[in-house]
């Protein structure tokens, strides 16, 4: 690839060195592991598979707070870390954290850098989430209206989409039956029996227009991937995947977004990362076109069709046919999630998605995506920030 | 047509938290009086209020009364208990509303009383008052009584 016109850019300068993930377990299967052991298991596969070692750890970047470094660092036995930084947010930030590291390791603050994501539910479960939130002033106006988990509210930006667009169940439904033919080719995924039309639309609605499908998974589990220089990545074991771009942030039009509720119409039934989008595309010297597969972050159905938008697969309102016209299979212009996304392999916060690119690139995924040398994966719609990566074949 | 009419949401949300920038809001609200903060210098609405105008950065706030006239923006149906203490309220409609008279701005609220299946997108709907707790006040919505006579 060439590098972008300039060079105060990350483009080709790192790669992702190595990968790692826990099996992902249902929410509430990983005990008695705790959740630092999934992430301490994350990160020695990632490193073993990068053929380097926790000496040669010198850096920490994260999203959504991160964990703690130190302790990480006792039992882990990595001696000293020059750099440890999170993304604020939550979700939004897992595609942007690789660029977090990046920026590390360009500036020359950092040599090896580790990015991971984990979850463990106990008793709190994600699709209940938001009636967890501390009562503060900025909750109160969203609190008492029993929108109690995300599911509710990214609903109230589907429904408007359906509204100005004419977008449908049916094109949310392709989206969720697409993810689900991904994860059966899968074993590692979670959910691995085909899904038919039919039992879609039978499935309960939990927040009209969202049903059943149209949610994730909650699931346990651990995902972290290396990242060094572009020159150290050529002498390491495995085909270098580089980091041609990672952008996050946002625009005030999108902001606190499902908290705020008052984005501008157009902005409101959107994901809120067109003007990431637009400057990943700068960045990585590249376009929609050049895209071989994406890998969105899909919390929701109704979310993955606002992304392709967002990102320029197609205008603005005609994300549902997009879908429709079986684009986003296995066999389509763009194919997406392929190996079952969040909806049908595992949900980690978006780190999958990190996880499936670097398989596609080095060319061993379950779903190989015949030459794939460009890859799209993206952070959560959430309040900012939201994030996007886009890796190449090294 | 689903002919079930909006339940008022569960007193799940917990206690109301202000600060010196939204007290007025809910101070308002505790007297059924549905109150919009405007800059008093330039004339920007802003929802929820915040320490500045996004405009002019002035911190002055006129509080303007508003009669509740308001379109529906968005919605959706909460049909099934997801955690304790939602049991008595199913179906509610967690909604979003635009003051059209309030240069469009937004509130986060539900809508009550009214059949689920006559919701509609951009419909016109009215302001109630509905006590999650007795002695409280919340404002909601219901759809306009002229909406419904046009159904």
């Amino acid at each position: 690839m060439t590098s972008a016109n300039s060079s105060r850019t990350i483009c080709n300068k790192t790669a992702i060195v190595g990968v790692g993930a826990t099996p992902y377990y249902r929410r509430g299967e990983s005990a008695p592991q705790t959740l630092d052991e999934l992430v301490g298991k994350a990160i020695l596969e990632a490193l073993s598979d990068s053929g380097l070692n926790c000496r040669d750890v010198d850096g920490f970047a994260y999203f959504s707070g991160g964990f703690d470094t130190g302790y990480l660092m006792e039992t882990l036995g990595i001696p000293e870390v020059r750099f440890t930084a999170s993304l604020t947010g939550t979700g939004g930030g897992s595609a942007g954290s690789i660029g977090l590291g990046a920026a590390a390791i360009v500036s020359g603050m950092a040599d090896v850098v580790v990015c991971v994501g984990a979850n463990q539910q106990g008793s709190q479960r994600f699709g209940a989430i938001t009636s967890a939130y501390p009562a503060t002033p900025g909750n109160a106006f969203f609190g008492a209206t029993g929108l109690v988990g995300p599911g509710h509210i990214f609903a109230l930006l589907a429904r408007r989409h359906m509204h100005l667009y004419g977008t449908t169940r049916e094109h949310f439904a392709e989206v969720a039956l697409s993810a689900r033919a991904n994860a059966v080719n899968n074993p590692e995924a979670r959910m691995r029996n085909p899904l038919t039309s039919e039992e879609y639309f039978n499935a309960p609605m939990l927040a009209d227009p969202h049903c059943l499908f149209d949610f994730c998974l909650e699931t346990d589990g651990a995902v972290a991937v290396v990242l060094t220089t572009a020159e150290r990545a050529r002498d390491l074991r495995r085909r270098p995947v580089e980091v041609l771009a990672s952008t996050h942030g946002g625009s005030r039009d999108w902001g606190r977004s499902i908290y705020w509720m008052n984005m501008p119409d157009k902005v409101f039934a959107s994901s809120g990362h067109a003007s990431v989008a637009a400057r990943l595309y700068a960045e990585a010297g590249v376009g929609p076109q050049d895209i071989d597969c994406a890998q969105f972050y899909d919390h929701f159905t109704s979310q993955v069709i606002m992304q392709i938008e967002d990102y320029g697969f197609c205008e603005r309102g005609e994300g549902g046919p997009f879908v429709a016209d079986g684009n986003i299979r296995l066999d389509g212009a763009l194919p997406i999630n392929t190996d079952g996304g969040q909806l049908s392999a595992g949900y980690v916060w978006g780190m999958t998605h990190v996880r499936e690119a670097v398989e596609q690139l080095r060319g061993d995924a379950f779903n190989q995506i015949h030459d794939a040398e460009v890859a799209l994966v993206t952070g959560g719609p959430s309040n900012l920030p939201v994030s996007g990566l886009i890796l190449g074949r090294g | 047509m689903d002919e079930r009419i909006a339940r008022h949401p569960p007193a799940t949300g917990g206690t109301i938290v202000t600060d010196v920038w939204t007290a007025p809001f809910w101070e308002a609200a505790a007297r059924r009086e549905l109150v919009l903060p405007r800059c008093a210098v330039c004339g920007t609405y802003r929802m929820p209020p915040t320490p500045f105008c996004p405009n002019c950065h002035s911190q002055s706030i006129d509080w303007i009364p508003h009669d509740g006239t308001a379109v529906l923006y968005s919605y959706t149906i909460v049909d099934r208990v997801l955690i304790d203490g939602m049991e008595g309220s199913l179906p509610y409609v967690p909604a979003i509303v635009e003051f059209p008279h309030a240069q469009g701005i937004r509130l986060i609220t539900n809508m009550v009383d009214c059949p689920i299946g006559a919701l509609r997108v951009d419909a016109p709907v009215d302001l109630i008052w509905i006590e999650p707790e007795p002695g409280t006040a919340l404002p909601a919505f219901t759809l306009s009584r002229q909406q419904r006579e046009h159904d």
